[in-house]
């Protein structure tokens, strides 16, 4: 099967490709990428006035698969991802049972080689979870593994914490950090302010991000390990990232879309499709990790795509689970809020979405549209127009914080090894 | 007033709070016939769904409610299908498929009563939603205030305690700080993290300075169920620093009131001769609440008469 991608604007920052080229895919590959090319037998797509961008990847999604396959499993995840414009996901090991073994490891690989797009294993960092003892990292990275991390539940002992770093070192893979000192967050509902005061709600202060991510660097810093601090939240939380980063700590971050985008003022509608944690924060922080991403702080977006079932999510504030999906909402809203305004450059917007995740997980092959390398490829219409509507998802919840929104920019193609996985031209 | 729903102080207006109280007072006499019956909501019914043990509240709205003539049902959590699992939505909307026109919750969850508003058709009334509001406590609050002072206006209002947990003390900050009143919070710093000076109110820690020239004082239960969450040290140390006591009391205005939601913990934040004293009007607040509670059942249903 070819495939020829004819006048697409093609942006591809790794090896500095940024203009109207027509792209062509024969056997998985990009064969050649040039100003005009001709092919009589191929399936060709007229991109005029389309970007072409390396394919994009989530690295934070869950999927429920094994344990709550009613609000997700790998193949719906996979499908909501390919329509996102995703062409691969990092899932997260908070699965039921955990994915904290080799053999784990290979039943979600194996699940993902039959799904529409790459899935890649995060294991957990220590034995289901519990932040005690280090699972069997070496064998699991052999397995596919691309990272380690208890997500959900830090690890709270620092020894386990500095074991693991330096466990890690021979891998030369990140431990994934969901910072949070637990303790300090305990019962909480949503970011600790005057506003969430007025509502009731219970306070996450940001010092339990803050206090969880300062120490935690210290500790890489310590062992030379390498971390990646997951959705970042609060401003001062990006300030200790980068005064670490400035001392030579080995450390990336990621922030959300929602994070970026909403703050805990839409939360007087008790709407539990605002509650996730890291929970939204001030106006003030949502400000900081706008900078953040403009900057460069701040390395990658990725959704924290979290599926629940309606019936889990329907209830009063203080008995829904936290998490909201983001894999079909993300591409979008990122289009419509930063690219479009000329908040971010369209190679920002690759860098962020598609080059620093494949760095960051070490996946070969990545973030880069060039001949030779597997067809990994997403491209984006930008004045194509939607509205965000759950109950169109691919994925089985529809859990989104962003019911209803008009957005500008859309994706409409993505090509996984030379596939075509997901089309809306 | 123009509103199918009570679910908060924060929502009404100055206006809206005056059309209550107003109306209260109507209904205060009402109480004091031979025979304290109107008939302004007959054939109406009304539930009260309360998921947290009350006495004061729940009898005060089934009064309220008989008072007018609806049909009034009890329903308490102890004795319901919760405990079988069923969720707080499937629980409301089978107790509405029997036409009930109004639901008064008291629910655990801060905005359990506008997740009500969300998928049910009856108006509903907040009778306490986790640590969000209370609104008729403010309201009876309010009234009792008014009947002791003549105006809320230019009031100096002393709420003291545990103000972080405390639904009364958020509802109380809204009433009075929109009817002109000044408001001072005191108590354990802990219990009213530094945020909360962002709200219409004056912070004092020091409730000896506090007290000065106080017009009313609202002293709020000490949850004595949150005292192993280390806010405080020791019950001890709390009734040193923060109980009303007789020679406390003596810093405010002469004729200052002293306020309280009930139950009271007496010794702890309310000395018994304070509590019995003649400043107290502790139990004119009850009375009142009957009132206020009259008020907003007519006022919410008899928008369509």
């Amino acid at each position: 099967m070819k495939i020829l991608l004819k006048n697409g604007k093609v942006v591809s920052p790794l090896n500095k490709i940024n203009g109207t080229f027509d792209v062509l895919i024969e056997d998985g590959e990009v064969k050649e990428i040039a100003k005009k090319i001709e092919c009589e037998d191929c399936k060709t797509y007229d991109l005029t006035r389309m970007v072409v961008v390396p394919g994009l990847i989530d690295m934070h999604v869950h999927f429920r698969e094994p344990g709550r396959e009613d609000a997700e499993d790998i193949k719906s995840g996979a499908e909501a991802a390919a329509r996102g414009g995703f062409v691969a996901v990092a899932m997260m090991p908070n699965t039921d049972p955990p994915v904290d073994d080799p053999l784990r490891v290979r039943y979600v690989v194996e699940k993902g080689k039959s799904s529409k797009v790459f899935v890649f294993p995060i294991g957990a960092f220590t034995k289901r979870r519990e932040g005690k003892e280090l699972t069997e990292m070496v064998l699991m990275a052999e397995e596919g593994a691309v990272g380690f991390s208890d997500d959900g539940s830090p690890v709270s002992d620092p020894l386990i914490l500095r074991r693991g770093f330096e466990y890690l070192l021979s891998l030369d893979l990140p431990y994934l950090d969901h910072a949070e000192d637990v303790r300090l967050s305990q019962d909480g509902l949503a970011n600790e302010s005057a506003f969430t005061a007025k509502l009731g709600l219970r306070g996450i202060p940001w010092i339990s991000e803050a206090a969880a991510i300062a120490r935690d660097l210290l500790i890489a810093e310590f062992t030379g390990g390498r971390i990646h601090i997951q959705h970042v939240s609060t401003r001062r939380a990006l300030e200790i990232i980068e005064e670490a980063r400035t001392k030579g700590v080995r450390v990336t971050c990621e922030v959300t879309p929602h994070h970026l985008i909403l703050d805990e003022t839409v939360l007087d509608s008790y709407n539990t499709n605002f509650k996730m944690n890291p929970p939204l924060r001030s106006p003030a922080d949502r400000d900081a990790l706008v900078r953040g991403i403009k900057s460069g702080l701040i390395d990658a977006i990725a959704s924290d795509h979290a599926p629940h079932t309606e019936d889990d999510k329907n209830v009063e504030f203080n008995a829904a689970p936290f998490g909201v999906i983001g894999l079909e909402t993300t591409v979008p809203l990122i289009w419509d809020r930063f690219v479009s305004k000329k908040e971010i450059s369209v190679r920002k917007f690759v860098e962020l979405l598609s080059v620093n995740p494949a760095k960051i997980l070490n996946l070969k092959g990545f973030g880069k549209i060039d001949k030779g390398l597997s067809a990994n490829i997403t491209v984006i219409n930008p004045n194509k127009e939607i509205i965000i509507k759950g109950e169109k998802f691919a994925s089985k919840s529809k859990n989104t914080p962003f019911e209803g929104w008009k957005l500008k920019g859309a994706p409409v193609l993505t090509i996984v090894e030379g596939e075509v996985v997901f089309e809306a031209l | 007033m123009e509103r199918k729903h009570l679910l908060s102080i924060e929502e009404l207006s100055r206006g809206e709070i005056e059309e209550i109280l107003e109306t209260s007072r109507g209904f205060i006499e009402i109480s004091k016939r031979p025979i304290k019956k109107v008939p302004v909501l007959r054939g109406k019914t009304v539930v009260n769904l309360f998921f947290e043990p009350s006495t004061r509240t729940r009898s005060s709205f089934e009064i309220a409610a008989k008072r007018l003539s609806a049909d009034v049902m009890n329903f308490s959590s102890s004795v319901s299908s919760v405990r079988k699992g069923e969720t707080l939505k499937d629980t409301v909307l089978n107790l509405e498929a029997m036409k009930t026109d109004l639901i008064i919750i008291r629910h655990p969850a801060s905005g359990a009563a506008k997740f009500l508003t969300t998928f049910c058709s009856s108006s509903v009334v907040n009778a306490g939603d986790g640590t969000h509001e209370h609104p008729t406590q403010a309201l009876l609050d309010g009234m009792t205030v008014l009947e002791n002072k003549g105006r809320l206006d230019g009031m100096k209002i002393v709420i003291v305690g545990d103000i972080l947990h405390s639904r009364v003390a958020r509802s109380d900050i809204f009433l009075f700080s929109k009817m002109g009143s000044k408001v001072v919070l005191s108590g354990p710093p802990p219990l009213i993290p530094p945020y909360f000076s962002e709200l219409p109110v004056e912070v004092d820690y020091n409730l000896d300075r506090a007290l000065e020239g106080a017009d009313v004082v609202i002293m709020l239960r000490l949850q004595l169920e949150r005292m192993h969450g280390g806010f405080f040290p020791t019950v001890r140390e709390y009734r040193e620093k923060y109980q009303l006591t007789p020679e406390r009391l003596n810093r405010t205005k002469p004729d200052a009131i002293v306020m309280h939601p009930g139950p009271i913990n007496r010794g702890i934040e309310l000395a018994a001769e304070v509590a019995d004293s003649g400043r107290s009007v502790i139990l004119e607040q009850v009375e009142k609440g009957v009132a206020v509670r009259m008020a907003v059942l007519s006022l919410l249903l008899g928008g369509e008469k």
